[in-house]
């Protein structure tokens, strides 16, 4: 029973991590639309700057970002991080998804193939050990 | 997309450099003892005093600005799989600075990432 409720808040954890980090980053990807491209020049970096910051878009992505950051602080304090890292690489699928969904951005299939093998990549590095330099410590 | 590829290279090389500086800084200040307020603020008050940390934040400050510009400049489905790239030179410093072994399993996923960057930017 404890376990049930272990795997269910992990789950649940999870979960609510990666929906904080997708939407986090599609409201910046709005807010920094709503600024417009920014140029690199001293004027249009320190212009950026200012826009940035007055943007409530942008304030309520970091919002999110946060809420992320909490959750991926949280459920790795009682998970494993071989088990929190892989959704992360899930994350770049559903991110993938979204932004043809609510910014109707085009993504070819190579793109695709490109997230998929990351997402990949990201979760065989996600099932080594994830302290290497310290030695665990053995009850005597 | 030259210049998408260069503002690319700032966000990994600060992000990057801004993560080992704080994973330095934080072994160094070592673990959080509980989250009593006391082990919390005793926790921070050790950070502060370490110039790893101080080192860490501008770096982390600019890679998420240089993430913003991105986002202005390109679409999110190219910007969030390409940074990913991150992992990348985040196993390279972390073997040679930080001197962490890296297991042929974590580079064959770490090529993978490079593998899928390189795809997905390709499409840019």
């Amino acid at each position: 029973m404890h376990e049930h409720r272990l795997r269910f808040k992990t789950l649940f954890t999870v979960l609510l991590m990666v929906v904080c980090a997708n939407v986090g980053d599609l409201l910046l990807k709005r807010g920094m639309t709503q600024i417009g491209a920014v140029h690199i020049s001293l004027d249009g970096l320190q212009h950026a700057l200012l826009s940035t910051v007055q943007n409530g878009t942008i304030w309520l992505a970091i919002l999110f970002l946060l809420g992320f950051t909490l959750c991926y602080m949280s459920a790795v304090s009682w998970a494993d991080y071989s088990y929190v890292m892989p959704a992360g690489a899930f994350g770049y699928a559903t991110q993938t998804l979204l932004a043809i969904l609510v910014l109707h951005e085009g993504v070819t299939l190579k793109r695709w193939i490109g997230v998929f093998v990351i997402c990949f990549g990201v979760m065989l590095v996600g099932q080594t050990k994830p302290n290497t330099t310290k030695q665990p410590q053995v009850a005597s | 997309m030259i210049k998408v590829i260069l503002m690319l290279g700032v966000l990994i090389c600060t992000s990057a450099g801004g993560e080992i500086a704080m994973t330095y800084g934080m072994k160094r200040i070592g673990e959080l003892e509980g989250f009593h307020p006391r082990s919390v603020l005793r926790f921070l008050g050790r950070a502060v005093k370490c110039g790893w940390v101080w080192l860490a934040l501008p770096l982390l400050a600019v890679s998420f600005y240089s993430l913003l510009i991105l986002l202005s400049w390109a679409p999110i489905s190219l910007v969030i799989p390409a940074s990913a790239f991150n992992y990348v030179a985040g196993t390279f410093g972390a073997k040679y600075l930080l001197k962490e072994k890296v297991t042929p399993k974590r580079w064959l996923g770490v090529t993978l990432v490079f593998l899928g960057v390189l795809l997905v930017v390709a499409t840019g």
